[in-house]
């Protein structure tokens, strides 16, 4: 699998895209593979204050039930209801259509402890 | 140190993702639970079940000491017939479910769950060593690794197994079984049972020749829309069906009659294990009820989640089992509730992640096949 080179990576298997002060937040290939079939996602309400590492949502698939963790600080100022209205796109485009929320960044510090594309790959290699 | 059935290096070669169920590796899917779930639906899945145990009751007393064992009525049972049963404690607690088939006058084989093998074992031998003076002479034998089972179920079942069976299928009625050959010269006995609502089959063949007809019905069932299934999509195709999992609905405090089970507990017959018990829970009357739920709200049920009244402010149960059903594209769950809030049409509230989200009680299977 190959990672887009213009997002960032957490060990919790999301991705950012980042954009000036605005997050695009979403979860990768490898989450999506995991999970199986996603049926279900949740995400918060826009205006919703979210601290870094903190629970934004839950995605589920058929059998499993998985918490997403936020990789920076900010307020949601968008989600995308498309994934809402249709989970099965997280399987099917993770890293594009499938985008869960858009974030005002409060601080961009954060963007250090983020993986570049290569790392990931190598990350999740070692977890294979 | 995971166990193995005789398919591991199968389920390795066909990219089935492995998982420890219960101590052994076996494969929760293939291409996925929800295509594996819907090809079993609309044509036939194959699955590899030689993880279940298997218990061989024989001798002269073996049908009137099962009949003490179980609770359904084991001299209705015919030679080539297969019956649902339950296993209880003398507090009519259940220790298993599990499928009796008799193969002769004086011998049986139970069909048990993996992970209770050895505490149902145990229990038939105290059992025996307690009253082995009310029977004649009987033998009991854990035969489980003698064993590979795989299923073949869905609307074309009968089609995919008929192409590798020496006898022919359509005398074999639901609930029966016959002992002939699998690909020319593998015995076998071919069970007209199964997990998933489909017609389909259960082949009980010798541990070494699992791989051999695994084979030989991917290569004759393919072509017609057969797909390997794992437990992801056996799970969800019991759950449509509202059959009940051990661990889930059903364990060592749970009694039949609360878990929808009755129907196999014969209270007519003859002293049985648990027999005491569950007169009085009977007469005392039931506390609580297995029923199937379908969201109305947005989010699914999942095992633990609790129950409330439609008001919210009451506690009433919990959910067993859930998930998004395939077939029916909607969030379904089974879960015990007070008996007063048990009747289809009931709306109650699903406790998800902390809100109370709106649900009904309906009637049950969720899933009907289309009967031809």
């Amino acid at each position: 699998m190959n990672y887009p080179e213009n997002l960032k990576y957490t060990k919790d298997h999301e991705w950012a895209r980042i954009d000036g002060n605005q997050a695009v937040i979403g979860i990768t290939h490898h989450a999506q593979n995991a999970l199986g079939d996603v049926v279900f996602v949740e995400l918060p309400k826009v205006g919703r204050i979210l601290k870094m590492g903190e629970t934004f949502g839950v995605v589920e698939s058929i059998k499993a039930v998985s918490d997403l963790y936020s990789p920076c600080a900010g307020k949601v100022i968008e989600v995308n209801q498309a994934l809402v209205d249709q989970p099965a796109l997280a399987n099917q485009e993770p890293h594009e259509k499938a985008w869960m929320i858009k974030v005002e960044i409060a601080d961009t510090s954060f963007i250090d402890s983020l993986m570049s594309a290569q790392s990931y790959s190598h990350y999740v290699e070692t977890l294979n | 140190m995971l166990k193995k059935t005789a398919l591991f290096s199968e389920h390795q070669r066909l990219g089935g993702r492995l998982v420890d169920f219960g101590g052994w590796e076996l494969p929760v899917q293939y291409s996925g639970v929800m295509d594996e779930h819907l090809a079993c639906r609309k044509a036939a899945g194959l699955f590899d079940v030689s993880h279940m145990g298997e218990i061989q009751i024989e001798g002269p007393g073996s049908e009137s000491f099962l009949n003490f064992l179980v609770t359904n009525e084991v001299s209705k049972l015919a030679e080539g017939q297969a019956q649902y049963t339950a296993l209880c404690n003398e507090a009519g607690g259940i220790v298993d479910d599990l499928v009796i088939y008799r193969r002769s006058r004086q011998n049986f084989l139970l069909v048990v769950n993996a992970s209770n093998t050895d505490k149902d074992f145990h229990h038939i031998l105290e059992a025996h060593s307690r009253f082995a003076e009310n029977f004649d002479e009987l033998g009991i034998t854990n035969a489980s690794a003698q064993y590979s089972q795989i299923a073949v179920q869905g609307p074309r079942a009968a089609e995919i197994v008929s192409k590798i069976s020496s006898i022919p299928l359509d005398g074999i009625r639901t609930y029966h079984f016959a002992e002939g050959t699998l690909c020319g010269s593998i015995q076998a006995l071919i069970a007209r049972t199964g997990y998933t609502g489909e017609d389909g089959f259960e082949l009980y063949t010798p541990w070494e020749s699992g791989p051999e007809i695994w084979n030989k019905l991917l290569e004759v069932g393919i072509p017609l829309g057969m797909k390997p299934c794992g437990l992801g999509a056996r799970d969800t195709l019991r759950l449509e069906m509202k059959y009940p999992l051990y661990g889930n609905e059903l364990s060592d405090h749970t009694h039949p009659l609360e878990a929808g089970l009755g129907w196999v507990v014969k209270m007519n017959k003859a002293d049985f294990l648990g027999k005491a018990a569950l007169t009085k829970a009977k007469q005392a009357g039931l506390t609580r009820q297995l029923v199937g739920i379908r969201m109305i709200g947005k989010g699914i049920p999942r095992h633990g989640y609790d129950l409330y009244s439609e008001t919210g402010d009451r506690k009433i149960g919990n959910v067993t089992s859930g998930t998004q059903s395939p077939s029916l594209q909607v969030a379904i769950g089974i879960g015990y509730v007070e008996l007063s809030e048990a009747k289809p049409g009931t709306k109650i509230r699903v406790d998800i992640r902390g809100t109370l989200v709106s649900a009904e009680v309906i009637p049950t299977p969720f899933y009907q096949r289309n009967k031809t």
